[in-house]
């Protein structure tokens, strides 16, 4: 509302000026602001050339050359994305990446909506809940990923916690059959801002909808299924996207964990994520020696792809589910 | 008047009823979750004050405290220099980055010019690219521009110069899109008066833009401050000597130290210390930390 009245005004303004009187007066005063537009932008639009906009386009001819830095980059066509597809690690990489994506992503949109929903209820204490939950979210880094390891250690704390109710636990971070569901559990204690980005979209639902509905006497599950879900749909919908493009990406975690072994990865490979093989690729740790900045730039091309398209996939199915609001 | 009265009616009756089943237990479900979020915090503060022989022990309560654990994993390294280089990153880059994305954002937000909507959309576009695409060509430029001897380096890699120049440039997408939503909403009507009086746009944005959008400049310091202290990745790429290190790095040196399994008494300790000052922000400005996010979920509609 408050934009279109400004332009409006702006426009009304300008078009009195405009007005046969003075126009090298208008003609000066768009240029000046067309300017002055310009060179405001401009950190940005040198940050975007020099940082963003080149080294994309370095790093596109950079997959299709052989490259270590210290030599000039030698052009070797396909060969290092044929390579990709013949790389046994690229797909236990993937493997490992696909599994974060699929597991995790559903367990933290279900369990970050329930905790909303009761966050939600108007029940007394809700300000201080909200805050403990949502605290461990701006907590990230390594001191937290070295918190988790040590809670997470064969007779640390969730496993002594365990004890209490007769179940033997899994030494996680130890034992590659229990490194990932080990990552997810960790990744629960971050679920904070997902909650808070759902409290805000169920906040947002007009009270009078439930109200109908009660004198209607639809049951609670039908509430939730025809007004509750529906009218959150658009959070779900943008969480799930960047939470999955996010889990695509983990790398300091994994790299903390397993990062001091001789053995990248963790245990049997069982964290070697995408990023971080990428990472070690590049930086000369896995593979042959020296640093292969080719082969590493055609990984992250695979990845942008895969990112995309999932995503693109995503959008297009969206609009059989996610409902929009016209005011 | 009758209907509303049912409507009043049934919503008592609802309540009464939810009062003594659903609510109790919606409670206490949510108070043992928030339980569960604290646990983590106090188990690390316990264990930051147990002494060697205690650490196998599952009890919460350290016999005896040990607070010496807090000056003795300081003990080892340069503490002193790494928390420097935490903080000056970290300030640099953050004032730099409120600045640029305010500036920057004041352009897309209120001023006309020609391509303005075109770029605005190439913004939000590169949300869409993942940092590791640029990864590589960043670390090879870094590798590449002169640093002429600053900090003891020939390329600007080895200084902290990659890690806070970009903040200068309007170094995230996010931050220039927040900034630019909140500067479109402030009220014309000032800036269009000290038009007319004949005020710079400079002036204007200082003096008019700024102080109104104290709120969105806070959440943009806040974020920023909390990604440059905890990044990992950036001073792991960049910084090769250890008197660069910044926290996060220097945090691995427990393990590198034990050659395996730290000590863990000491390195909890440590962690805490280098949690803190985020801690203690987000304590201060929760408000605002909220904000961040309920600004992130808009930006999905």
């Amino acid at each position: 509302m408050r934009v279109s009245a400004q332009d409006t005004q702006a426009g009304q303004l300008e078009g009195a000026i405009v007005g046969q009187r003075r126009p090298r007066f208008t003609w000066k005063l768009s240029h000046r602001e067309a300017l002055t537009g310009w060179l405001f932008a401009s950190p940005w639009i040198i940050g975007f050339l020099l940082f963003t906009a080149w080294p994309m386009l370095f790093s596109l001819y950079a997959s299709f050359t052989r490259y270590n830095i210290i030599q000039d980059p030698e052009w070797i066509g396909l060969q290092n994305y044929q390579q990709i597809i013949h790389d046994p690690r690229v797909y236990t990489a993937l493997e490992n990446t696909f599994y974060m994506v699929l597991y995790k992503t559903p367990i933290v949109m279900s369990v970050s909506l329930g905790i909303a929903m009761l966050l939600n209820m108007d029940l007394p204490g809700e300000k201080l809940f909200r805050t403990l939950i949502y605290f461990p979210s701006v907590l990230a880094g390594v001191a937290s990923i070295y918190l988790w390891q040590w809670i997470l250690a064969p007779n640390g704390l969730l496993n002594n916690a365990l004890a209490v109710f007769g179940i033997n636990g899994p030494s996680w971070f130890t034992d590659p059959e229990w490194t990932k569901p080990g990552l997810i559990v960790m990744g629960m204690w971050f679920i904070g801002t997902n909650v808070l980005i759902y409290l805000a979209s169920l906040k947002g639902i007009p009270e009078t909808l439930y109200e109908a509905a009660e004198i209607d006497g639809a049951s609670p599950l039908r509430k939730m299924w025809h007004i509750t879900l529906p009218m959150i749909s658009p959070a779900i919908f943008f969480q799930i996207v960047t939470t999955i493009i996010g889990t695509f990406q983990i790398f300091t975690t994994a790299y903390i964990i397993s990062g001091t072994r001789s053995n990248i990865g963790g245990p049997r490979q069982s964290m070697l994520f995408y990023v971080l093989y990428l990472y070690n690729r590049a930086f000369g740790r896995v593979g042959p020696a020296g640093l292969q900045m080719g082969y590493a730039s055609a990984l992250a091309w695979v990845l942008f792809a895969i990112i995309l398209v999932i995503t693109l996939f995503q959008l297009a199915m969206s609009k059989r589910w996610v409902y929009y609001e016209t005011s | 008047m009758a209907v509303t009265s049912r409507i009043a009616q049934a919503q008592r009756m609802t309540s009464w009823q939810r009062f003594k089943v659903s609510r109790v237990i919606a409670w206490l479900i949510l108070a043992g979750v928030a339980f569960l979020f604290v646990v983590p915090v106090v188990w690390m503060l316990s264990t930051s004050l147990k002494t060697s022989a205690d650490l196998a022990n599952p009890n919460w309560i350290p016999q005896p405290l040990a607070w010496h654990n807090y000056r003795d994993a300081f003990s080892f390294g340069q503490w002193g220099r790494w928390t420097l280089n935490s903080l000056i990153i970290t300030g640099v880059s953050t004032v730099g980055a409120v600045l640029s994305t305010a500036l920057v954002g004041y352009s897309f937000g209120r001023l006309r010019w020609p391509g303005r909507d075109l770029l605005f959309g190439v913004v939000l576009a590169t949300m869409m690219v993942p940092e590791v695409v640029v990864m590589i060509p960043r670390f090879i430029i870094f590798s590449r521009i002169p640093a002429f001897g600053f900090q003891g380096s020939d390329v600007w890699v080895n200084t902290f110069l990659p890690l806070t120049v970009p903040s200068w440039l309007g170094a995230t997408a996010f931050e220039i899109f927040l900034m630019r939503q909140f500067m479109r909403n402030i009220p014309v009507e000032l800036s269009e008066a000290a038009k007319i009086d004949g005020a710079s746009e400079l002036r204007i944005w200082w003096s008019i833009a700024l102080p109104l959008s104290r709120p969105v400049l806070a959440t943009v310091a806040i974020l920023k401050f909390q990604g440059a202290w905890q990044d990992f990745m950036g001073p792991l790429l960049y910084l090769q000597d250890e008197s660069k290190y910044t926290l996060q790095l220097a945090l691995r040196q427990f393990e590198f130290a034990a050659g395996g399994s730290p000590a863990w008494n000491h390195l909890m300790a440590a962690s805490l210390v280098v949690m803190l000052p985020v801690l203690v922000i987000f304590l201060i400005f929760q408000r605002y930390f909220v904000q961040g996010v309920n600004i992130t979920g808009l930006a999905g509609r």
